[in-house]
């Protein structure tokens, strides 16, 4: 493992106003009269197919209405009974392959309802007005719940926990909450620290306490909460990204495109962020082009994103890929890296072409290389099972039943720690929600 | 190229569409544009002179209009306050003089109003006729403002009176009369034919409806707001289309009051709307609020697509089709009620929105039917035939064109109204 990118110094540099304009909110917020148009074309659909795609169920067509009626809070307040990130949401989720693929509008009009959009103006005007929190507690049960892990499943899960009197003590072992919400999604989708904004509005609800800097294994152990707690949800995600097994993977320059991408979230100065000249992002996923993108972006004079695919298997949507490549982003596919040269850091990086030969991925032989001071890899996460020993697995993640409940009892897990489907903020979101109804049945049992 | 030409009352008119009475012709500058954009004619703001040489004879309030819109920013119908000319008559008349001159080939009417007393009838009219008008249109339908003073509508609403004043105006002017009437009255053929009884050439109608468009929820009080009050005031714009047809259809099937002109009003926005007031007899056309919403250019596709449709009709001139519909237009008696029929939904343009089951099934007959394959999720409408009475609902919500059609059902059974139908138990044979 190299050491954190670093700044090359050979490139020009941008401009505060570039860098200021380069960061930006990649979807600006809609004004009142977009807001008016958008909201009001919508059909309001019986049964509508959107709400079927929301992993949350969020009553889209309702919430929208609200909107094109002049009743923005009511239309908060729908957004968030099914989903209380909605304003992540809103800004994070790949809408065109959820709600908004399946809005009938496509059909007709070739062009569906921005309905994050419309999303994001609804919650962001509660947000910004609301008086109080939308929810009450329900009275104080007496009972207390462990989350472990302050991201988008564990806070979901203590929101609801909480809503129903229970006490909720969450565990995170770093020193913000909102887990890859905080520290995972590119800058321009989360700007003016909405992340924050957000654990400080889902906290307003009461009953919620967050213990910073409690990691599972070393500060807090399963065992003991599941001794003093009447109930343990773990929310951990995913913890460390996989590396590549490869001749010069460890010369410094080569990187991990998440690490680069939370640090770029926690600068306080991005001037100096700009990873390198030549920037080699490895991956396919939306994680690879956030990466390729920010570091065109900080100033970056080449960025290549590989991807040993082709486009249509790239796990990032359509819209990010038209985003990398109108950022200036040199996309290759079918390639796949075999080894990086360099000093003591990485110079050049080596990739062979490669196709399916009978069913399977194989690399053709043919060899070339491109220079790169820095290399970013966005090959995947994996779950890190520290301290869950006494737990039962399935494909490298924690094994739950369809009301998240884990091999021990009382135990339950959600989010990207567990197959649920796919790694996104909005099923994480989902699988708290859900567990905390499960988790409150077995709290109301005991 | 269709000839648009109309004659109304023995006025020459180069296309049919003129200003109403309205705060778009106010004063000359106003109506110079409005010729300049291609508008056949004007009917001056009314004008007052009462008492006699006290000018201007109001003074209007400020906060004079309010608006009913759909959440969509479309105008459904505007209200207003203002009264009538607050400028010197003396200008006015001026000004119409002047206008008369320049623009040789357009029309303009001299609007004007005064209390039930002859002589303020008959003075007021001179004057007018006399600035060179083509002829003179009587004010008997404002329903705010003017009506408290004895006028506007409180003359409209009263027949006796409606044919006194408009008598009174006859036996002093040779151009022809508009005796405009005001819909806020039960039965708009009493009126008219008071008109006709009084020596009208023809009615312009409708006047504005009696409204209050909207209430601020802020200040309590009725849209527009005066001074934390509001009052009632006219409506007018789209939403009253659907009014002025029905009472220009009530003129023209009606034997008495068949042949009596009409220059109609009434929320015309569109060329077709312009087809329809004709295709129900009406001689000229009048419009005020889609101006005021978009401005005089409007005057362009008026005339331009009502030009087109009767291109695509074969029709030569406005007389090829004026009341075409109004044969057709009769009692609900008359309805042949074996008359069959049904909702068809085109599943290759449905987007599956599922707004016509939706309907059908809240509001109307469960008459569509619901399919949802379970592998792919998508949604088949089909209609219900023994359920769906025809009543167009389905049809009417479906925001795809040409997706859900009405289709005549061929049921073989002979043509039967209610007085002649076998259910009808107080059917009295004729």
């Amino acid at each position: 493992m190299g050491q954190r990118p670093s700044q090359s110094v050979d490139s020009p540099v941008l401009s505060w106003q570039e860098l200021e304009d380069n960061f930006k909110d990649l979807h600006p917020a809609l004004n009142a009269q977009e807001i008016q148009v958008e909201s009001t074309r919508c059909l309001y659909c019986y049964d509508a197919p959107c709400i079927q795609a929301c992993p949350t169920s969020i009553n889209i067509p309702k919430f929208i209405r609200q909107l094109a009626t002049g009743n923005p809070t009511g239309s908060a307040k729908t957004i968030l009974t099914s989903n209380i990130m909605g304003g992540t949401c809103a800004r994070a989720c790949p809408t065109e392959v959820l709600c908004e693929q399946r809005c009938v509008l496509n059909d007709g009009e070739h062009e569906p309802i921005k309905i994050g959009q419309l999303q994001r103006s609804a919650v962001d005007h509660l947000l910004d007005t609301a008086q109080e929190h939308p929810f009450m507690r329900a009275p104080e049960t007496g009972k207390k719940v462990a989350v472990i892990g302050a991201g988008p499943a564990g806070l979901s899960c203590a929101h609801g926990l909480a809503r129903l009197g229970h006490r909720v003590v969450v565990f995170e072992s770093r020193a913000k909450a909102g887990g890859l919400n905080e520290y995972g999604l590119a800058a321009y989708k989360m700007v003016d620290d909405f992340a924050a904004r957000e654990v400080e509005f889902i906290l307003q609800l009461g009953g919620i306490d967050i213990q910073y800097g409690k990691a599972l294994g070393s500060a807090v152990s399963l065992t003991q909460l599941q001794q003093d707690y009447d109930a343990v949800f773990i929310g951990i995600g995913l913890g460390k990204a996989h590396q590549l097994d490869l001749a010069g993977a460890d010369l410094s320059g080569i990187g991990d495109a998440i690490e680069f991408i939370e640090q770029l979230r926690q600068a306080d100065d991005i001037s100096i962020m700009k990873p390198g000249n030549n920037v080699v992002v490895i991956g396919g996923g939306n994680t690879a082009i956030d990466a390729a993108v920010q570091s065109k972006r900080l100033g970056a004079d080449q960025v290549t994103l590989i991807y040993r695919r082709g486009a249509h298997q790239m796990g990032a949507t359509e819209f990010e890929q038209d985003l990398a490549a109108i950022n200036g982003v040199n996309v290759i596919h079918w390639a796949m890296p075999v080894g990086f040269t360099g000093e003591s850091s990485v110079q050049s990086a080596e990739f062979e072409h490669c196709a399916i030969i009978d069913g399977k991925l194989s690399g053709n032989g043919e060899i070339f290389s491109i220079d790169a001071d820095c290399v970013l890899l966005a090959v995947g996460q994996y779950m890190v099972d520290e301290g869950l020993n006494s737990l039962d697995f399935e494909k490298g993640k924690i094994s739950v039943d369809e009301h998240f409940k884990t091999s021990l009892n009382g135990v339950y897990a959600g989010g990207d720690c567990v197959h649920s489907g796919e790694d996104l903020t909005v099923q994480s979101v989902e699988d708290g929600k859900r567990a905390a109804k499960a988790i409150n049945e077995f709290l109301v049992e005991v | 190229m269709a000839d648009l030409r109309c004659n109304i009352a023995g006025i020459d008119s180069i296309n049919p569409f003129w200003l109403a009475s309205a705060p778009p012709t106010d004063k000359k500058i106003n109506c110079e544009r409005a010729f300049i954009a291609g508008w056949g004619g004007v009917v001056w703001k009314t004008l007052g002179d009462n008492p006699p040489g006290e000018n201007p004879p109001v003074v209007n309030v400020s906060s004079r209009y309010a608006v009913h819109k759909d959440t969509n920013r479309a105008f459904i119908g505007i209200n207003n306050i203002e009264l009538i000319s607050d400028r010197p008559l003396e200008v006015n008349l001026r000004e119409i003089e002047e206008m008369r001159k320049e623009w040789p080939d357009r029309v303009i009417i001299g609007s004007m109003m005064a209390p039930v007393e002859e002589e303020a009838w008959k003075s007021l009219a001179i004057k007018i006729a006399n600035a060179g008008v083509h002829g003179l249109e009587l004010n008997l339908g404002c329903p705010h403002g003017m009506c408290e003073r004895g006028m506007g509508s409180a003359i409209g609403q009263v027949p006796e009176m409606v044919e006194q004043v408009t008598r009174w105006v006859k036996e002093v002017v040779d151009i022809p009369v508009f005796t405009k009437l005001t819909p806020n009255t039960t039965d708009i053929l009493i009126p008219a034919e008071a008109a006709q009884a009084g020596g009208a050439d023809a009615v312009s109608m409708i006047n504005t409806v009696n409204s209050i468009v909207s209430v601020d929820l802020d200040n309590m009080a009725p849209r527009p707001v005066v001074g934390g009050k509001g009052t009632h005031g006219g409506y007018c714009g789209s939403a009253i289309k659907p009014i002025a047809l029905h009472m220009l259809a009530e003129i023209k099937r009606h034997q008495h009051t068949a042949n009596l002109p009409v220059s109609a009003i009434g929320g015309i926005t569109t060329w077709r709307d312009a087809a329809e007031f004709i295709a129900l007899g009406a001689e000229g056309l009048q419009v005020c609020t889609a101006a005021m919403i978009h401005g005089f250019k409007i005057i362009e596709d008026l005339n331009d697509g009502l030009s087109d449709f009767m291109d695509s009709k074969g029709y030569r001139s406005l007389d090829d089709f004026r009341g075409l519909a109004i044969p057709n237009t009769v009692d609900w008696n008359e309805l042949d009620i074996n008359y069959d029929v049904k909702a068809s939904i085109d599943s290759d343009k449905c987007i599956e929105c599922g707004k016509c089951y939706e309907v059908c099934e809240d509001t109307s007959h469960q008459a569509i039917e619901m399919l949802v394959d379970k592998v792919s999720g998508k949604r088949k409408f089909s209609v219900i035939d023994q359920e769906c009475v025809g009543c167009n609902l389905c049809e009417m919500v479906c925001p795809v064109p040409e997706c859900i059609t009405m289709q005549d059902v061929d049921n073989g059974l002979p043509y039967v109204n209610w007085p002649n139908h076998p259910k009808n138990t107080m059917s009295q044979p004729s």
